[in-house]
């Protein structure tokens, strides 16, 4: 058990810098942001950037940080680029210290919190995209959990291809590919050749015969815009 | 020059009677009447004639057609059931082909079903005949389930049967796919199995005039390599029904396109043919034609 108390993992972090916090155009740019993609953003890590930046002294100060960042569903884990007075303040409202330029966790503050409170907000990283070199054939169903799927080769009439993120098909695209199968409106749907029985995106979908004539058979890319599906020719 | 005590091993000095090099093919599509029995008993001819010991083995158990293909059908006293379940040895079921001393015929049971086919029955059965005969043509039923699985299960190499259209074309995707899934070697991770493709059936005349897939549209949508292309052909029916496999009949287009098919099995280079409409076809397109 204890060969598995520590674990290194790798995590991808918004870096967000301090002095911005205190601009009303930027807290307002920060929800556009949020609103078009909330999935993405729903408790996902934030570590503040303390570079150049004054003030953040107290446990208070970080605290008050936090609760901006909060409103817009993102959660505070960490600081970084930190003086030392502001690692033991940042410590104290419970905060990791991250090493500058990186978001490994090198320097530990000592605070058992802090240093758990990244794998809090692990889920929003994706893992690696699935890579497919294979066709896929007539019934065979390849979903990539939680990640991006590529095909290299051809996926044939009657395959399924299911993807969290988005799906890459560099041949001709004759099965199912459902992107974005968990929900994410941003997923997108890229191929060499469309000729799909079934394109979706967060559940919204075209079968083969409301595919636009002119997009057939060409390198296309899906997207759902304004809650259609619009297929361009790449 | 003295190499001391140890010596050198002449390669294959210590084989047994392994027989390392024998290949059991599959022949399988998925579809029903695309061609697969009557392609297992004209490449296992063709085979045969090139002088390869080979054995052609009935899978489709329950729907015995082999032995009528193949011409053997009043011959038959023990099959493929029986010797796995040890009620019979294997040389008292096979069948030696009348027209050539390499050929033979390993017939099914008509009055049992697919469930018969026990794996580890079927396994030993095989490893028992790779003793004897260089390729061991396994005739898959149709489908996709426990008989068809079990015909592709232990193979080496498979030749997809396909006809020029959409269904069949699909149905040999899906079997490609179970080749490459649940097939021993896959399971094993073994190099996977060799798999090709005979497309049957094919009218030069209906293609042109766009009533059939192209060749290269089939093998664009299955990407695996052609074995050979065979034209729709009256002897193909005039050999079934008189149980004289269709490589039999060198005078045919289908019986050379099989042969051919055969050399390229074997490794050879041959140019395709049977691929364009015949000339006077065209006459008998516009006018003969219902």
């Amino acid at each position: 058990m204890a060969v598995n108390l520590v674990q290194g993992a790798l995590f991808t972090v918004m870096v967000v810098r301090a002095g911005m916090l205190r601009d009303a155009a930027f807290e307002q740019e920060l929800q556009q942001q949020v609103g078009r993609s909330p999935r993405f953003f729903l408790n996902a890590p934030v570590v503040l950037d303390l570079k150049d930046a004054g003030g953040f002294a107290t446990e208070e100060a970080f605290l008050d940080a936090g609760d901006i960042l909060r409103r817009y569903t993102l959660a505070l884990v960490g600081v970084q680029n930190a003086l030392p007075e502001q690692v033991t303040a940042a410590a104290a409202a419970g905060l990791a210290s991250f090493a500058p330029n990186s978001t490994q966790p090198s320097r530990r503050t000592g605070s058992q919190s802090a240093a758990a409170a990244p794998v809090a907000g692990a889920h929003s990283a994706r893992p690696v995209a699935r890579l497919v070199n294979e066709p896929v054939r007539s019934g065979t169903q390849i979903y990539a959990r939680g990640t991006d799927l590529v095909v290299t080769a051809a996926v044939s009439p009657g395959a399924e291809l299911v993807a969290d993120g988005h799906i890459h098909v560099y041949g001709a695209l004759r099965g199912r590919a459902l992107a974005g199968a968990s929900g994410d409106v941003e997923a997108r749907i890229f191929c060499a050749r469309l000729e799909a029985e079934l394109v979706s995106i967060a559940g919204r979908y075209l079968v083969n015969e409301q595919l636009p004539p002119e997009q057939r058979g060409s390198a296309v890319q899906i997207a759902l815009i304004d809650d259609q599906l619009t297929v361009t020719k790449n | 020059m003295d190499w001391g005590a140890g010596g050198m091993t002449r390669p294959g000095a210590a084989s047994g009677r392994e027989n390392l090099l024998a290949k059991v093919v599959a022949i399988t599509s998925g579809k029903g009447g695309v061609g697969k029995t009557t392609s297992a008993a004209a490449i296992a001819a063709g085979l045969a004639l090139r002088g390869h010991k080979t054995v052609v083995i009935d899978f489709d158990v329950g729907l015995r057609n082999l032995d009528l293909v193949m011409g053997c059908e009043r011959r038959v006293v023990f099959d493929f059931i029986n010797v796995i379940n040890g009620d019979a040895n294997l040389n008292q079921a096979l069948i030696k082909d009348k027209r050539n001393d390499n050929l033979y015929i390993f017939p099914t049971s008509q009055t049992r079903d697919k469930d018969a086919l026990k794996r580890e029955g079927v396994e030993r059965v095989l490893e028992e005949l790779k003793q004897q005969f260089e390729f061991i043509i396994c005739d898959s039923p149709a489908g996709i389930e426990h008989g068809a699985v079990t015909a592709l299960y232990f193979a080496d190499s498979a030749i997809i049967v396909t006809n020029p259209e959409v269904s069949s074309v699909r149905d040999s995707d899906r079997i490609i796919g179970i080749l490459s899934s649940r097939s021993r070697r896959a399971e094993r991770n073994e190099p996977p199995v060799e798999t090709n493709l005979l497309l049957t059936r094919y009218d030069p005349a209906r293609v042109a005039k766009g009533e059939m897939l192209k060749v290269e549209d089939v093998q664009e949508i299955l990407s695996v390599p052609l074995l050979g292309v065979i034209p729709e052909s009256e002897s193909v029916l005039r050999a079934s029904n008189t149980g004289t496999p269709v490589a039999f009949d060198e005078d045919s287009p289908a019986g050379r396109a099989y042969l051919d098919a055969v050399a390229r099995f074997l490794g050879e280079q041959r140019e395709m043919r049977f691929m364009q409409p015949e000339r006077r076809g065209l006459f008998r397109v516009l006018f003969g034609r219902a």
